[in-house]
């Protein structure tokens, strides 16, 4: 049997038209010219942020980069579309979220830098850092979320608070196969809870297709649990941000948890370290560079009246200046100490982790004596 | 009024997490099976009915999951008690427990603590089926950012159980279960010994057993059969075994000249040869004989039927103690 297509929601066409939706338009229509300004910012931030790190790991400044080329409509509609309230779960590569809640380009790349495991802190900004061993954030969102029904339960924080409160899952195409998946949505359907599946299917994970994750789209997996799934054209920010609204909305007012199947492609490699030569061909590449996001948000915004050529121009030259700062940055890092890592291993004292912070510090110290002897001999 | 109570160590674990859950409003317990059944050996009992289930809550079959909901609830503030069902069930939360729970304070610069407690009834002499009676302390042993606590009494059943969920760390506690039934005295105002500390339960002079969780009761009943060869030997009550401390084992040993490590765990790989060489390192000069290990051997654990065979027993426990004797310092 054929798996069946879904037609993706799109409200923008590649062309950059507008597409009526009945549903979903007029969660566009409350957009103001501001707003609608901002996600175009994020887009493009996001995006020069991809070059100068690609860059910067050419440059062998970075251990590795992971680009979110190509994803920066998708993920920036996404995430203006819920509150800055709402826990957010990353995978690795949600840089444009990260850069929506205020997570700066130097902390964002810290871990890149491999100066330090994460560059943020988690509740600062809502936005929990990077997991890698994939789809085992998606357990963490699961009871993050049951802790909100808990304070529900317990009327432990302010009713109001924690009932407009949800959880934003990420999760790519290639980890929709992790068991810790599976696992999570059985969790968020069996205690209904206020969480939303975020999948971007970006068609590649490194070197193997989609199609060998999932027979038919992603997004009728919903269904098997019991929950709504919606898919989008995730290269259209107009429809990522709707089908985002309406959903978080939905669950927001106690319907638990939902899915959204977010379609687009990545645009750069895997990882600095990947070679897409090798398992696409460049005929696939050119089709969805004519897809790509910024471009027909751009021209929409113009054609449309809500941008001019002075806000782009402005833009660009803010990020030129977010570039060279990047980079200075980056130079500038410090690596933790590793009398740091000590530390963190537990948070209360540990007898084996203190013993051997003492032994290397003795260990270290006597090079330095050495050092000093050959000094005062020399 | 006294506050001591004779009860089993199943039962001072549930006096623990029903104290706990009265005491902290964010304390709650999830599992499979914790609710109405009470858990599979009753562990459980009766606090679903006494706290709601919002508390107490049975999980979906799924240990990843009990696992990594515990870590997000614990993000949120709450302090879980994961049952896991059975030693031989935790390897589907093992990634969870290693990758991610162990890990977590330390990756994120300590700004994030995961307080998870995970109960794992462990170990053998049961007679049940496969994948029942597993010993996997090594495993979690060797990785950083867990406690390991194993009590071997009531009385430690009950304070270590309060202790691990007030933690900040995760702990994961092995409970004995061939000694849910074994009766003690449980005080339930005085704490037991700092639980993340060894203990020397019956002291000696010729000889040190060193074990901890299920074969206490064997060491110090091997110790008792050796006093009628007129053998003196000290058991210390390992009962931490992340952090170990070491300190207190290697001090009897210094003082006995003589140790024996006993755990039903294979021995290849083992915490037994993490000891040796831990007490090698301390107390080398006073020792008479190599540090000996009594334990499971390097084979899946086996059929019940041939567990006696497998799982260390007292005459083992003897059998290693005239090795220790036999052994003689070349001058």
């Amino acid at each position: 049997m054929e798996p069946e297509e879904v037609q993706p929601v799109q409200l923008l066409t590649p062309e950059g038209k507008l597409a009526e939706n009945e549903v979903y338009s007029p969660f566009i229509a409350e957009l103001s010219a501001e707003k609608l300004r901002e996600l175009y910012r994020y887009m493009a931030m996001e995006r020069r942020l991809d070059a100068e790190a690609t860059s910067l790991q050419r440059q062998g400044q970075l251990a590795l980069w992971a680009p979110a080329l190509g994803q920066e409509a998708a993920q920036v509609g996404t995430i203006a579309a819920i509150k800055s309230s709402d826990m957010v779960f990353p995978t690795y590569r949600e840089h444009a979220m990260a850069l929506y809640r205020g997570i700066s380009p130097e902390e964002l790349l810290t871990m890149f830098r491999a100066t330090r495991h994460t560059g943020w802190d988690p509740r600062e900004h809502n936005f929990h850092v990077y997991t890698l061993v994939l789809a085992a954030q998606t357990l963490h969102a699961a009871g993050w979320a049951m802790g909100i029904n808990q304070d529900l339960r317990t009327e432990s924080v302010p009713r109001d608070r924690a009932e407009d409160e949800i959880v934003v899952a990420c999760i790519g195409d290639g980890a929709t196969s992790q068991g810790d998946a599976h696992e999570s949505m059985v969790f968020a359907a069996s205690y209904e809870l206020p969480l939303l599946y975020f999948i971007q299917n970006n068609h590649w994970a490194i070197s193997v297709p989609t199609r060998t994750q999932s027979r038919g789209p992603l997004v009728n997996r919903a269904k098997g649990y019991g929950f709504e799934g919606v898919r989008v054209d995730g290269n259209d920010v107009l429809a990522s941000y709707a089908v985002a609204a309406k959903l978080s909305g939905e669950i927001r007012a106690g319907n638990g948890p939902k899915l959204i199947e977010s379609v687009t492609y990545r645009m750069g490699a895997h990882t600095t370290a990947d070679d897409p030569t090798k398992y696409r061909s460049s005929e696939e590449e050119e089709l969805w560079k004519g897809r790509d996001p910024i471009q027909r948000y751009r021209s929409w915004l113009s054609s449309a009246g809500h941008a001019d050529e002075d806000f782009f121009a402005e833009v660009d030259a803010e990020y030129k200046d977010l570039a060279a700062d990047m980079r200075k940055s980056v130079l500038a890092m410090e690596p933790i100490d590793l009398d740091r890592v000590f530390d963190t291993v537990y948070s209360e004292p540990h007898r084996q982790v203190e013993t051997e912070k003492a032994w290397l510090k003795d260990y270290e110290a006597g090079f330095a004596e050495e050092q000093t002897e050959a000094g005062t001999a020399g | 009024m006294s506050a001591i109570k004779e009860m089993v160590m199943a039962k001072a674990i549930t006096a623990a997490l029903r104290d706990e859950l009265a005491a902290d409003q964010k304390t709650l317990l999830i599992g499979e099976d914790i609710g109405a059944l009470g858990g599979v050996f009753r562990v459980t009992e009766g606090l679903q009915a006494e706290f709601g289930t919002h508390r107490v809550i049975d999980s979906p079959l799924a240990e990843s999951g009990i696992v990594g909901t515990s870590i997000g609830m614990a993000m949120r503030g709450y302090r879980p008690v994961a049952e896991i069902q059975f030693d031989g069930f935790v390897f589907p939360a093992f990634n969870q427990i290693t990758t991610q729970l162990a890990k977590m304070h330390n990756r994120t610069d300590g700004r994030v603590k995961v307080p998870v407690t995970i109960r794992l009834p462990y170990g053998g002499h049961i007679g049940s089926i496969e994948h029942h009676s597993e010993s996997p302390e090594a495993l979690f042993a060797h990785t950083a950012g867990l406690r390991i606590l194993a009590p071997s009494n009531p009385q430690d059943a009950y304070w270590m159980t309060r202790q691990a969920i007030v933690s900040d760390d995760p702990v994961i506690i092995l409970e004995p279960k061939r000694r849910y039934w074994l009766k003690g005295k449980v005080d339930l105002q005085n704490p037991a010994p700092d639980a993340f500390r060894a203990q020397v339960l019956r002291e000696g002079t010729d000889a040190t057993i060193a074990t901890y969780g299920p074969l206490v009761p064997v060491a110090l009943a091997a110790a008792e059969a050796a006093r009628a060869e007129s053998r003196s030997i000290e058991v210390v009550d390992i009962r931490s075994i992340s952090p170990l401390d070491d300190e207190t084992i290697a001090r009897s040993a210094a003082k006995t000249q003589r140790l024996i490590v006993a755990h039903e765990a294979p021995t290849f790989g083992g915490i037994g040869g993490e000891i040796a060489a831990r007490v090698a390192e301390r107390a080398h000069h006073r020792l008479l004989a190599p540090v000996l290990r009594v334990g499971g051997f390097h084979m899946p654990y086996p059929p019940s039927a041939q567990e006696h065979r497998y799982l260390p027993d007292i005459d083992r426990m003897l059998e290693a103690v005239d090795r220790s004797f036999s052994y003689q310092r070349s001058a």
